[in-house]
């Protein structure tokens, strides 16, 4: 990205064609016209690295989590809305609970509010999904054996553009996951995750 | 704290030991079938391994992408090089005609061969794109004689595993691997839309393969060097790429 601020749509793009729309940041390479008058280091050599190798741990936990999700029952359970949610009053709901900054019950807040249960829906089945499409769809020796995987997308410039934008979307939900998570209590979310075990609201009562 | 069982101790411990012995077998042979990348040390070994070795085997028999003439973009980028040499600039007065592609190593016949002899094989043409690790690419035209033609020509022995390919500036430097090498689409290029291979995209003579990013493409080729091992090249790292920072495997 700071090697190349431009993004375009279709196949191909580079310096000489114009953009669908650039950064305006500097970038690390001296012929990209940027308009500022330096350039940034290049990082791009180790970040490549680090990036494919981050890439093979999301697949393979990604994965696991899924099959496991699956198999106990976690999906269906916690994160598939329940039948009463799947209405337009229950979804309008949430929004203004949400919006008035309205406290959860103790009962409640044991399992995902329905806005929850969208949000982890949507990014473990259609973000994490289309990242990682979008990311190969550039791979010219993955193309090479699945070409749809580029052709589908509308070329590998719109693959590059799409991947910027859900990448994006990804960083919004962890800078909000984030925040929510020490809204709600940092350490009575952190330690059910490590020892496997929470007081529920019946145990405290 | 649940009890053990014995049971579920022996059961336990021999899955991992098998689990152990898996991960060396899988090792084993990812050596044997060529699967290990040269630069397959350091802390991203294991990612970069891991991506080398699938898509070696995914690509076995694949092809890149090859586009309709209607699709040849009217701006190809040509990127930053560092000004030409003495050498080079004589050799450009002389209009290339003292060029010359040297190979050796693990060849019966090691050659010199001028452009006109590289002109006068079977020509190939194939419109592919580029695809710079930066971001950018363009499709072209190119132009050339199959690698594999040249590496047949001089008799390149069963046992060479990789081609080195060096530039006339010295610091550049990569090699494929002999799948890679003998793919009838990687080209050594003196065409680029239909007129000689301008300077400024690697002319007279560039290294064209298509199913990697644009670094492994080097512009400007003087030798080849035909290897069984990377090792005893630079820091044996298996190219320059590795050496200043770039993963020498550029099929993503």
């Amino acid at each position: 990205m700071i090697s190349h601020p431009r993004f375009y749509w279709g196949e191909t793009g580079n310096d000489l064609t114009p953009p669908l729309f650039k950064l305006p940041i500097p970038a690390s390479r001296a012929l990209v016209p940027t308009g500022y008058g330096y350039v940034l280091p290049d990082q791009n050599g180790w970040s490549r690295y680090l990036h494919f190798q981050a890439a093979w741990v999301v697949v393979f936990t990604g994965l696991l989590y899924v099959i496991f999700a699956l198999l106990s029952g976690h999906l269906r359970r916690n994160l598939l809305p329940g039948r009463s949610d799947l209405s337009w009053r229950a979804f309008s709901t949430s929004i203004s609970s949400h919006l008035r900054f309205k406290r959860p019950s103790e009962v409640e807040a044991w399992s995902y509010n329905l806005l929850q249960r969208i949000s982890y829906l949507f990014v473990i089945f259609v973000l994490f999904p289309l990242v990682i499409w979008t990311g190969l769809a550039m791979s010219p020796a993955f193309v090479s054996a699945f070409p749809a995987t580029v052709n589908v997308l509308g070329g590998q410039q719109s693959a590059r553009t799409l991947h910027f934008f859900v990448s994006l979307a990804l960083v919004l939900f962890l800078l909000v996951h984030v925040a929510m998570i020490f809204l709600a209590g940092f350490w009575s979310r952190m330690r059910p995750m490590i020892t496997g075990r929470a007081a529920t609201p019946v145990e405290r009562t | 704290m649940n009890d053990i069982s014995r049971r579920k101790l022996i059961t336990t411990g021999l899955a991992a030991a098998g689990g152990v012995l898996g991960l060396g077998v899988a090792a084993r042979l990812a050596q044997e079938y060529g699967l290990i990348p040269p630069d397959h040390g350091g802390i991203y070994g294991l990612g970069e391994t891991l991506t080398y070795a699938s898509q070696r085997l995914l690509t076995r028999h694949s092809f890149a992408r090859e586009f309709s003439r209607s699709q040849i973009s009217k701006r190809p980028f040509a990127n930053e090089i560092p000004p030409p040499s003495e050498a080079f600039k004589r050799l450009q007065a002389g209009a290339f005609a003292d060029w010359r592609l040297s190979v050796s190593g693990m060849v019966a016949r090691p050659s010199s061969f001028s452009l006109d002899q590289l002109k006068s094989y079977p020509s190939r043409s194939q419109i592919t794109m580029i695809q710079c690790e930066e971001g950018w690419s363009y499709i072209a035209e190119w132009n050339g004689v199959p690698l594999s033609h040249v590496l047949d020509a001089v008799e390149a022995q069963p046992q060479a595993r990789y081609v080195v390919y060096f530039s006339i500036y010295p610091d550049w430097w990569e090699s494929i691997d002999m799948a890679d090498a003998m793919h009838p689409q990687t080209f050594l290029t003196y065409g680029m839309n239909g007129d000689e291979l301008p300077v400024a995209h690697g002319g007279p003579l560039r290294l064209r393969v298509p199913r990697q990013l644009g670094y492994k493409n080097v512009k400007y080729i003087t030798h080849l060097t035909v290897t069984d091992s990377l090792k005893s090249f630079g820091k044996g790292l298996g190219s320059s790429a590795p050496e200043g920072g770039y993963s020498w495997y550029a099929g993503i």
